[in-house]
């Protein structure tokens, strides 16, 4: 079997610099070449035989699951694009800025040619540093394109005073503490950061959130961040403390993160306990990823989840200086905390 | 065995057949063979459908030219619409031709005229009733039936769930459909208009059918999607309704990727993912092998219009003229 082609995902809503970003990506010697399934052909100026336009075309499978979708134009492109997989080491999809990434992902995991010849690998998201308020208030797209993310690219910081870049990073972290967040001028990013992140790759899953299990809730490009400001915390729904001093200008956003922390768990418990609540809030479920320790197992278990989908693994043995312990971090709307920790719980060993 | 004549091309296969009884393959990066002519018709070739005169291939291409091939490779260009990939061609009687791209149908008339049906969603198969009066449209939630000399609004028949490629029984009875999910469905055309057309589903496959075939006279209908052929029977009214389909060629290691009819006998061609070929009569379900195993899964086969020879081709170039 042959080595999956890695997919990344760009997300963002209009006038966010995708366009911007992909030139970059197309135009750039990095070596690597690049299948662009976009929508709209025209906004691209590089002429290149890999750009393929796509409309979007959203397919509910047949399971009686409402949140169960797919992208059937990308199955039949992608199913094209791999007859000559020779010519392209990497494929990226440009979403329209309305859309929802879940079918886009779910694509990779549901159906099983996709799924054999690629590999999701990161969801990025571009976000206008300008105008992101504005759109969390009149656009719930934005706000789950920006949940959805495994990356998202704070774009057009040029734009903006300190004030009101701190008062966005703050709502994108209140959205989705764990993306890994990099300001940006005219989508100007060192290309390493947003393609091959292996993400949705059990394997390497997490491994750009190195602090994810101490649960700082610190973003991997902590130091990054530094460079441009002095910034010592980056806030997440989990912080106890009152004075950010931010909280009145953040949208009333629906979507919120629930982190869970414990000890050895039962995988008794677990498996039936995560099976009955994707089952049950699935379509609230927008992401969700962890670790997890069990006990009697001396391998770290890793999960990773799109609404109702769900995967995992044992990805490697604990270290020896490892702290056995399970983080599980769910991101969602209308996501009931209580039920989750409570639940959570029941399923220690 | 029979005789072999193998070929190894640089790419997947995407057409291995006769065009003017002359064996030809074409490649998906838009390499054609045909006799004793090399061409590159394409860019990059995503579809082919042979005429159903058998004197020309009709191809698609990531260039978004239709083009028409006879058996010593001289082309011609039948449409190019702009900027769009052309990855669904059907073929008609009377040099029908039909090609989709995103939204829209085309049909192109033996007169080089060209008529446009657009459609609400994305276009995923096309095929032409036996008269070559409509033309089915594989689509979201269903096949939409358009007449194709008229501006009438085509007949919908519904079924939830998104059907990939669409075909019609050699005697214009029934309508079938390969599907997202593990499943054929099927239509009665004559019923279909009353809206009240019975459904046919047919599954219990393990994977997704992506081949389909009918026999020489249209009493059985082969299909992909797992261990062994399935055939489904249509010789009664109700076509496969309350009837179990044969099985044939059946191997517990390797999935079959492509069915094709013999054109006069009720025999079926059965390609499979580690690229063997059996030939199986249907009736008794006798086996013959045609090739051993290869490289990589099947393609595409297709037989001459005297059945003698069975040309084949696979996903990484392999390719092939079996004489029987």
């Amino acid at each position: 079997m042959k080595k999956p082609i890695p997919v990344t995902v760009l997300t963002g809503y209009l006038g966010s610099g995708k366009t911007t970003l992909l030139n970059r990506i197309l135009s750039e010697s990095h070596g690597k070449k690049y299948a662009v399934i976009v929508n709209e052909f025209g906004e691209i100026g590089i002429d290149n035989d890999l750009i393929v336009s796509s409309d979007e075309e959203i397919y509910e499978m047949n399971n009686g699951c409402v949140c169960c979708t797919v992208r059937g134009d990308l199955i039949r492109v992608i199913s094209n694009l791999m007859k000559r997989r020779g010519r392209f080491d990497a494929i990226l999809v440009e979403t329209t800025g309305l859309a929802d990434p879940a079918p886009v992902a779910q694509t990779f995991f549901m159906d099983e040619d996709v799924r054999q010849w690629a590999q999701l690998d990161a969801v990025v998201a571009l976000v206008d540093a300008k105008h992101l308020m504005l759109r969390l208030n009149d656009a719930p797209e934005a706000e789950d394109q920006i949940a959805f993310a495994d990356v998202v690219l704070l774009n057009k910081v040029d734009l903006v005073s300190d004030d009101e870049r701190k008062n966005v990073e703050a709502a994108i972290r209140t959205i989705n503490p764990h993306a890994t967040v990099y300001p940006t001028e005219r989508a100007n990013i060192d290309l390493d950061h947003i393609l091959d992140r292996g993400a949705f790759d059990l394997t390497r899953i997490l491994e750009n959130d190195p602090d994810f299990l101490k649960g700082s809730d610190h973003s991997p490009d902590h130091d990054h961040h530094d460079h441009h400001h002095d910034h010592d915390h980056t806030c997440t729904p989990d912080c106890d403390h009152h004075d950010h001093g931010h909280g009145e200008n953040i949208h009333d956003t629906d979507i919120t993160s629930v982190s869970l922390r414990g000890t050895m768990l039962n995988p008794d418990l677990f498996f039936p306990w995560i099976n009955k609540i994707t089952q049950i809030d699935g379509p609230d479920i927008l992401r969700l990823k962890g670790i997890i320790a069990f006990e009697d197992d001396p391998d770290r278990y890793v999960i990773q989840g799109i609404h109702m989908i769900v995967e995992g693994d044992h990805q490697r043995p604990w270290h020896d200086d490892e702290k056995r312990e399970s983080r599980l971090v769910f991101i969602g709307r209308n996501l009931n905390r209580e039920k989750l920790e409570r639940t959570f719980k029941a399923c220690h060993a | 065995m029979p005789d072999i004549t193998a070929n190894q091309f640089g790419s997947y296969v995407e057409f291995a057949g006769f065009i003017d009884d002359k064996p030809a393959f074409a490649l998906s990066e838009g390499i054609v063979q045909t006799g004793d002519a090399t061409i590159t018709p394409h860019d990059g070739l995503l579809s082919a459908s042979l005429s159903q005169d058998r004197k020309q291939l009709v191809t698609g291409g990531e260039d978004g030219k239709v083009m028409a091939i006879d058996g010593d490779g001289n082309t011609k260009l039948l449409a190019e619409p702009p900027q769009k990939w052309i990855d669904q061609i059907a073929t008609g009687p009377m040099g029908l031709v039909s090609f989709a791209s995103g939204r829209t149908a085309y049909v192109v008339n033996n007169d080089g005229t060209i008529k446009e049906f657009t459609h609400a969603r994305s276009i995923e198969g096309l095929c032409f009733a036996p008269k070559g009066k409509r033309l089915a449209i594989a689509r979201y939630n269903g096949v939409s039936l358009f007449w194709t000399g008229m501006d009438a609004d085509p007949v919908e028949l519904e079924w939830a769930g998104a059907h990939t490629r669409v075909t019609i029984s050699p005697n214009g009875k029934f309508i079938v459909t390969t599907m997202q999910e593990n499943a054929l469905h099927g239509w009665r055309i004559d019923n279909a208009a009353t809206g009240d057309g019975k459904h046919m589903r047919m599954t219990g496959y393990p994977a997704k059918v992506k081949s389909i075939s009918w026999s020489a006279k249209g009493k059985w209908l082969a299909s992909s999607g797992a261990e062994a052929a399935i055939c489904w029977p249509f010789s009664a009214k109700d076509g496969p309704m309350g009837k179990s389909p044969k099985e044939l060629g059946t191997r517990g290691n390797s999935m079959v990727t492509l069915v094709c009819c013999h054109p006069i006998k009720d025999v079926v061609a059965i390609g499979y993912a580690d690229g063997m070929i059996l030939a199986v009569k249907i009736d008794d379900a006798s086996e013959a092998v045609l090739r051993k195993t290869g490289k990589a899964p099947i393609s595409t086969m297709n037989w001459d219009q005297k059945g003698i020879r069975l040309a084949f081709g696979s996903e990484e170039g392999e390719a092939g003229v079996i004489t029987l």
